[in-house]
Order: C-alpha cells, then structure tokens, then sequence
C-alpha cells in the first residue's frame, strides 16, 4: 500500500494545511465577496461581479470616519502602551523593589480577564465618575489591556540581553544615558516593536471593551457591529481585503530586509 | 504570544553588576519612578473598576433615583438562579472551542516547528496576517460559509453528518448557521491563533536529537510524540488552553452573530444587562460571577497541569 504509507508519514503536513486552510478560508471570503454585488442591504450571498466598492470605498456614510477614529485610537493607545510597558519592563529586570510579586500580578491579571468584565468593571467606574464616554473614554481603555502585552514583550527581551554589553560600555566611559541611548535601547529596540505592533492590533481590533466604553463614538469595529444589524456595504470587505494585504506586504518587505541585512552582515 | 507561561515563571535575577557596583544615590528611586505611571494606570483602571463593580452588584435602587449600598447579596443569587443556562454553555461552548483549538492546532505548530523547513516564515505569517483584518468581518464571513444552501451544509447533508450532528442536538433543522455548531465553530476559529502560537514556541524549543534519540531506542513514531514530544510541549499547551478558553468563555460575539437565541452565553447576557436594559447590580453580580467562575478553574488547571508528569 505505497498510498497509505506516502498518507501516513505527511498526515501531520496534511492536516497542518487543513488547519491554515480553516484560518484562512474567510479570508478568501472577505476578498472574493469584496467583488460582488449584492441584491438586498446583505452582502452573504453571491450576486455578481463588480468593482463599484473598490472604485468608492468610502462610498458608505461613516465608515471611513469610524476608521479614522480607530486609527487614531490605535496610534496613541500604541505609543501610550509601549511608553508605559517598556518603563515597568525595565524596572521589573533591572532592578530589585519592593512588592514585586504585587506588581506581576497587577500586570498579569489583566490578560487573564474575560473582556467583558473589565469591559462592564471599567463602565461602572465611568459612570459612577459621571465620566463622558467617548473617544477618550476609548483610549484609556485602550492603553490599559494593551500594557501587560508591551510588558511581557519587551521583559522577555530584555531578560535575553547579555549584560556584559553594558558593562562594556560603561567601561568605555560612556554615561548612563548614552549606555542606555547607544546600547540598551537598539538591544531591547525588537521587543518593544513586538510590543508596539502587538498593541496596535489589539487596539485596531477591539471591540468588547469599546462597545462599552464607547458612548456615541463609532469606531470601525463598531460600525461593523453595527452593520450586521442593518446591512453590510460591500466596503467593510474593501478596507478588510485592503489591510489583509497591507499587513502580508510590510511583513514580507520587513523579512526581506532582515535577511539582507543579516546576510551583509555574516 | 506565551504571556501565560512567561509570566508564571520566577522573576529573574537582576544583574549582579547592579549589586557589586557601589550603590548610587540617585538610582535608589529609579524602578519606583518607572514602575510608578504604568501601575497608576492599571491600579485606576483596572483595579480601581473592580472594586467599584463589587459595589454596585451589591446596590439596590433605580437608574432614576439612584443606587444605594444595601448589601444585597441576594442579587448574587437571583442572577445565577436565572441565567445559569448561559453560565453552562459558555463553559461547555468554551471548553469545546478550546478542544477543538487543539486538535486543529498541534498539527499545524508541529509542522510549522518541524517539517516547514524554508515554508517556515511564510506559514507563521499566513497564522498572523488574518489579525489585521478585523476579525468581526472574518467572523461575518462565517455567515456565508455556513449559509443554509452554501456548499458546506450540502456537502454535510448528503455525508449524513447533519444527521449526526441533529441527533447529538449541536445543529438543528438541516441547519447549520444559527446553531450551537456555528457558535463552537466560530470560536474555534476566532482562537486559534492563540492556541498556535504558544504551542509553536514550545515545540521549537525542542532538541531535535531527543527526537533521533527515541528513534535510536526503537521508539515508533507515536511513541515518540506521546512520550517525547508532548510532554516537552506541555507548557505551550497550558499557555495555548488558557488563552483559548478565557476570553472565549466571555465573548459574546460569535453567539450573537453566529447563534440564534438559543445559544446566548453569559457574554451576551452581561453585555445586554448593561447596555439595554440598564440594571447595573444584576450585570455586576454577573460579570463578577464570571470573574470568580474562570479565575477558580485556572487556579486549579494550572495546579494540576503543574503537578502531573510534565516529563
């Protein structure tokens, strides 16, 4: 049975690109779907083809604003993260204090936290503040789950960093702050990109957390949500085919850099 | 994206030059400073929230005339007397998402670890890309996979598995869309990520020569993975669980755009507590239900996980 056995030594392979084809599968949806032109407010059902949304994305009313306003969240909720968690990552290996069981467990709660709950405990705390839900509202939240991410990412870089180095600097007569300008932060620069990244996604993508705190400020995860209520536009599958791309690019043109540059360098 | 198991681990020594170096003054202060703006931030909004919501699960009043302190625990009570159908099933939903997360997951992280070879960068980018589009329209995508004269429910039909599925009531009516099935099915794929990459980091770890290893002490294939290969990857499969069974415990959106009404979990009770009909207490005492729920069987997961043979 020469099948049975070529089956059975690639059954791992085999079902490994089922699983990619699984997470992949609405992708190709998403795409396919962002060519067709539905009859009714719905776009579930294949209809015709056509390239009317992508010649108009921003052919439906509030959409592109909700996007601006998730892009916007997202930048400053990304440089407020990273800013925050970079400082608690370097103290939390660098240093020896007090309380520091208090202080990981402070981080780590949060990314053990269904959603929903800090969701309604952080509505609750609005509210009872007599806060105005919005846009800031959006980004504290915002700034807060992404935190523990940037933390993780960048101690887990930090941690891997031979000492040595600065040492060595320090006895080249560089000062602190050119140790840490020169040598620590180029070293620790690819957590907190991981870091960074990581919390852009997560804030571009929120939407539990937001549809509480939100009040009338529609991000574009909220306006989807809201979409499925009463109509999709074939555009929601523009700016999604659109950021699916975008992303693949930048990663393929980042990892050609790097395999340039570590090529240069060997 | 191993946070769980990261964070588990004992805190590092901080560098001894720190120490052997004579003390400095100014340093004295320098974590408190760099710890300080991070920690108000979450202390304010994540701990400060929490105990603001203990409070209110334990008022009495009206959105009219207000809330008052009353200690009513009996809120506590009457909210899990009413809505513990949807506490079950978010767990059941859960749990069965978390299984199939595994199951779908561990041959793609081994064959990412192990057999991709110079496909390796390409398939990790492949499992990540699809975060960049928002995973509402990834989820709405679902809908016409699964619509009801889509080829998926056909080709499921006239296989006689919707029968099956029918008999052990996960679909209903020649359907699939609007069934506990299309629920798991989303939060499967929702989570998956999750679940791959932790598993990817620990398979990777692994000395490739324990696997010639077995192979030299005339252990099968099988053999190999049962008593070589997954146990080393326990650690990714703890970390991959978690992140896969919390947050699929409280979502609430694959059961409200996937599911019908039959299929609401405590999610979407929560959500509809607090956003419709505006009775903070009872969405309190449920968020705070959930809270205690999930936090109780990770302790325990994590203590049985950590004392079984690991090795």
């Amino acid at each position: 049975m020469p099948l049975v056995n070529w089956l059975k030594r690639r059954l791992v392979v085999i079902a490994g690109l089922l699983t990619l084809a699984y997470l992949l599968l609405p992708n190709v949806v998403v795409t396919v779907f962002s060519f067709n032109k539905p009859k009714g407010r719905f776009n579930y059902a294949w209809q015709q083809f056509s390239l009317d949304a992508w010649k108009q994305p921003c052919g439906v009313a509030d959409m592109c604003g909700s996007l601006s306003i998730s892009l916007q969240i997202a930048v400053w909720a990304t440089i407020g993260a990273t800013v925050l968690g970079t400082m608690i990552a370097f103290a939390l290996v660098r240093y020896r204090f007090r309380a520091r069981g208090a202080v990981n467990s402070l981080i780590f709660l949060p990314m053990a936290m269904p959603e929903v709950v800090m969701a309604a405990s952080l509505l609750t705390l609005f509210l009872n503040m007599g806060a105005q839900l919005g846009f800031y509202t959006i980004l504290i939240a915002h700034i807060m789950f992404c935190l523990s991410f940037v933390v993780t990412a960048v101690k887990a870089r930090v941690m891997s960093m031979d000492p040595r180095l600065e040492e060595a600097a320090r006895d080249l007569y560089a000062g602190p702050l050119q140790t840490f300008l020169r040598v620590t932060l180029p070293i620790a620069a690819p957590g907190i990109a991981a870091g960074a990244l990581l919390s852009f996604a997560l804030s571009f993508d929120d939407f539990i957390i937001t549809n509480f705190n939100a009040g009338s400020t529609v991000t574009f995860p909220m306006f989807v949500w809201g979409s499925a209520q009463r109509g999709t536009p074939v555009q929601i599958n523009v700016i999604g085919t659109a950021m699916f791309l975008v992303a693949v690019l930048i990663t393929l043109f980042s990892m050609v850099v790097t395999n340039r540059r570590t090529k240069h360098n060997a | 994206m191993s946070t769980l198991t990261e964070t588990e681990a004992p805190p590092p020594l901080s560098p001894t030059t720190e120490e052997t170096k004579p003390p400095r003054r100014r340093g004295r202060f320098t974590p408190y400073w760099l710890l300080l703006p991070g920690l108000l931030w979450l202390v304010v909004f994540f701990a400060l929230p929490m105990i603001y919501q203990a409070s209110t699960s334990v008022q009495q009043g009206s959105l009219e005339g207000g809330y008052k302190v009353t200690w009513h625990f009996a809120t506590y009570w009457d909210a899990f007397g009413q809505y513990w159908p949807q506490f079950l099933r978010s767990v059941l939903y859960a749990a069965a998402a978390t299984v199939g997360c595994l199951l779908l997951g561990y041959p793609l992280a081994y064959l990412i670890a192990f057999r991709a070879g110079r496909w390796r960068n390409l398939i990790m980018i492949l499992v990540i890309a699809p975060f960049f589009t928002s995973f509402l329209i990834r989820t709405l995508a679902w809908k016409t996979i699964l619509a009801d004269n889509g080829p998926v429910v056909h080709t499921l039909h006239s296989l006689h598995i919707l029968d099956l599925t029918n008999w052990l009531g996960w679909t209903a009516g020649d359907r699939v869309l609007a069934t506990p099935l299309a629920v798991v099915c989303g939060l499967t794929y929702n989570f998956l990520p999750f679940m791959i990459l932790p598993l990817y980091t620990s398979l990777e770890r692994i000395d490739g020569r324990l696997h010639e290893a077995a192979g030299d002490l005339y252990a099968k294939p099988w053999t190999t993975f049962r008593k070589v290969t997954f146990p080393l990857s326990m650690p990714g499969v703890v970390s991959g669980t978690l992140l896969t069974f919390i947050p699929a415990a409280g979502d609430y959106v694959n059961s409200e755009l996937l599911g019908s009404t039959d299929t609401r979990m405590i999610g979407n009770v929560i959500q509809t507590q607090f956003l419709r009909i505006l009775d903070y207490p009872t969405a309190a005492a449920l968020s705070f239900i959930l809270m205690a729920a999930i936090l109780a069987m990770v302790t325990i997961y994590i203590r049985r996980a950590g004392t079984e043979d690991l090795v």
